[in-house]
């Protein structure tokens, strides 16, 4: 076999279906050898090597399986760059396969020669250079088993197309996937539960890692067992219902009210694979200042990376939580249970009507009531995305794509692809902004050459809504370029590509449009007017703590 | 703000340490000494780093290192409980007075000509600082110097540690 064969067999072996990807000059033997093995993995052509890395982000957020993208060198590498740092900011399982020059053109400043593995050293859990044709398939194996245990992230394969070309053998292996090992003293673990006995007024942050180690319904066991309410990261939004009486929502920047008094009244915070990021924490010497944290992760380099701890406990949050409930004492905390719930009665999330125009608010409310409770809704990045993480009422774990860490406009379409590739029976909607979708507005001629039915809804405000807010409010309204005013005609465009176009401009239309396009189970896009003023509160400057939180303008 | 010596075996591959020093420069981590060697196992190497700063930042670089995966291990050493040497060799003009001075100390000339000497001392940093005092008052055309090379006293090592790095993953 040649190592183009041998990479594809594989990856055949690690159960992979999907490739997401843009051929080139150094990649190309691998491309030959795929189309043998058609009827096994299906290869989607993005419109841009960024677009084909968040696709294979998307399907790995949505499924809980590995995400696979290729591209060619140099360029093409460079382009994979944005999405390989989005998933690994966010512990994304992806595998990257790019090409690169023959080895004996390596370092030679040849045509289209990058230096794949040092650009993406700092971005991947790990990466490779394969130099040796006998060496590919297990380092294939590896890097499934890396991407894959302990806390998820990207890996990287750089193949110089020598190396493709080459014959070796390729001997099948049984698939591994040995799980990270974690012991957890007994002693740290009666110091965790007797802090949680002795709590009042106990609250749990949940973050991503929850969603992800699917905790989900290990969570809800814990928060009944011990009667504590639960604040969420981004990242963490879908693991309760949104109605769930022990849910008080987003904690943070953009948190509720309640989610962010409750961080400050609290006497013990149980974070449970959260890291405490900035975009939570604001302040990080004021964050919970009142409380002991005890602090469930996966990887012991976040426990006291971002705010001090008190107890760390080390492992799958699954299992850790197993092991708490099982200790702590059943406590009735009525109390702190009905205090905060008066308050959140009291500080609901502003909101503000002006006038009849539609706001973000009104477009994800609706989605909200029409959409299927396992839909997948994936984002962009800004106020359509924080209007979103506030209001969509979640129904079901992992139902909420979005990117976190990074903050990568552009991310949403991509995303929406692998998410629709990977559950070809759910629905899918992009909910973007005009700012992000004409980031990688490209996708759509992959999304209707692929034939794949996903909504996609701009909440069009004619500027940078985000960047711009934050001009208002700590920039004395002083607007450096976040007036977009682009002349695009989105319908125009979307049919342009083969897609169908809508526009909303009048509220008592909104419904009826979306779940028109969201029935018509083909590629859409909905193009729905806002105004420039609509904004995200409340917002705690960066920074700052719960005390500074604005309500409104 | 503390100076502390950590020693790390990493698989002994090209890139290694490019990745270990790219995470220091990364999260602003700071490198005062570093020095590298392959160990009785061909397939591993020992780095030895000494780093500057707190005890919980130490903790965190070491937490970090333990997620490369070319990392096998990463060790605090105790600095009351090791033993540590730098390696210096200075050239300088030869002259009489070199040699008496010379012959005071832990010194040893390894090359000598009419025209000038290269000597070598190895010691701790505090040695190696004190030897540059005295010799400066000489000629001194140009000075190599190592970081420190450390190991633990008595019978605790590294390799006990090998098994499962830092991060609870099996080392593959």
């Amino acid at each position: 076999m040649t190592g183009a064969q041998i990479l594809i067999e594989a990856l055949i072996e690690q159960g992979v279906d999907v490739i997401f990807g843009y051929p080139g000059g150094s990649i190309l033997n691998i491309h030959d050898a795929l189309l043998d093995k058609a009827d096994k993995i299906r290869f989607v052509l993005t419109s841009h090597e960024q677009g084909a890395a968040h696709a294979a982000d998307g399907y790995a957020r949505s499924s809980g399986r590995v995400g696979v993208c290729m591209a060619t060198s140099g360029p093409g590498a460079t382009n994979l760059v944005t999405g390989i740092a989005n998933a690994y900011m966010d512990s994304v399982p992806i595998v990257a396969i790019t090409g690169n020059v023959q080895l004996e053109l390596i370092g030679r400043d040849s045509f289209q020669e990058v230096d794949t593995t040092g650009i993406t050293m700092p971005i991947t859990k790990h990466n490779y250079i394969v130099k040796d044709v006998a060496d590919l398939a297990d380092t294939v194996r590896e890097a499934f088993i890396i991407a894959r245990q302990g806390r998820p992230g990207p890996v990287l394969i750089d193949i110089p197309k020598d190396v493709t070309a080459k014959a070796a053998d390729f001997t099948p292996k049984k698939v591994t996937r040995p799980e990270a090992r974690f012991t957890i003293s007994e002693k740290r673990l009666e110091r965790a539960v007797a802090l949680i006995n002795e709590s009042k007024r106990p609250l749990i942050y949940s973050g991503g890692g929850v969603v992800f180690s699917d905790a989900s319904d290990k969570l809800k066991e814990f928060l009944l067992a011990i009667d504590a309410p639960a604040v969420f990261s981004m990242m963490g939004l879908s693991a309760l219902k949104h109605d769930d009486p022990q849910n008080l929502g987003m904690v943070g920047m953009h948190g509720t009210p309640a989610a962010n008094r409750a961080t400050i009244d609290c006497d013990l915070l149980i974070a449970i694979g959260a890291r405490f990021s900035d975009r939570v924490s604001g302040n990080r010497a004021m964050f919970a200042k009142n409380a002991k944290i005890i602090h469930i992760d996966i990887d012991s380099s976040e426990q006291g990376k971002n705010v001090r701890c008190d107890v760390a406990l080390t492992g799958d949050a699954k299992r850790v939580l197993d092991e708490l409930i099982r200790r702590a004492e059943k406590k009735d905390r009525r109390e702190w249970n009905e205090y905060l719930k008066e308050y959140a009665d009291k500080n609901p999330l502003p909101y503000f009507k002006k006038n009849s125009d539609i706001t973000m608010r009104d477009v994800v409310k609706t989605l909200s009531r029409i959409m299927d409770d396992d839909a997948l809704i994936v984002t962009d990045v800004g106020q359509h995305q924080m209007i979103c993480a506030q209001n969509y009422e979640f129904k079901k774990p992992k139902t909420f794509i979005s990117s976190g860490g990074l903050g990568t406009m552009g991310f949403g379409l991509g995303a929406a692809i692998g998410a629709k590739v990977a559950n070809p029976e759910r629905q899918v909607v992009l909910l973007t902004g005009d700012g992000s979708f004409h980031m990688n507005m490209n996708e759509l001629a992959c999304v209707v050459s692929e034939n794949l039915p996903i909504t996609v809804i701009v909440l069009n405000n004619s500027v940078l809504g985000m960047v711009r807010q934050w001009q208002r409010l700590f920039y004395s309204a002083r607007y450096a370029h976040t007036n977009l005013a682009r002349r695009t005609d989105i319908v125009k465009l979307a049919e342009a590509f083969g897609a169908k176009g809508f526009r909303v401009e009048r509220i008592d239309a909104l419904k009826d449009a979306l779940k028109n396009a969201i029935s018509r189970n083909s590629p859409c896009v909905v193009d729905v007017k806002i105004h420039k003023d609509d904004s995200v509160f409340p917002i705690i400057p960066p920074g700052g703590s719960v005390s500074d939180m604005i309500l409104k303008d | 703000m503390e100076l502390y010596t950590l020693s790390v075996l990493v698989a002994n591959h090209f890139g290694t340490l490019t990745r270990v020093t790219n995470l220091f420069s990364r999260r602003g981590y700071n490198i005062k000494e570093l020095t590298v060697g392959e160990t009785e196992n061909p397939k591993l190497s020992r780095i030895t780093i000494v780093t500057e700063g707190d005890e919980p930042l130490l903790r965190q670089i070491r937490k970090q290192l333990s997620k490369l995966h070319d990392v096998k291990a990463a060790k605090v050493l105790p600095f009351e409980d090791s033993v540590s040497r730098e390696l210096l060799l200075v050239k300088v003009k030869a002259c009489p007075e070199v040699y008496d001075v010379l012959r005071k100390t832990r010194a040893v000339v390894l090359d000598g000509s009419d025209e000038c000497i290269i000597a070598e001392i190895t010691g701790e940093t505090k040695e190696i600082n004190d030897f540059i005092e005295i010799i400066t008052k000489f000629d001194i055309l140009e000075i190599c110097r190592t970081g420190a090379t450390a190991l633990q006293k008595g019978g605790a090592n590294i390799n006990s540690d090998l098994e499962v790095n830092g991060n609870g993953n099996y080392v593959l």
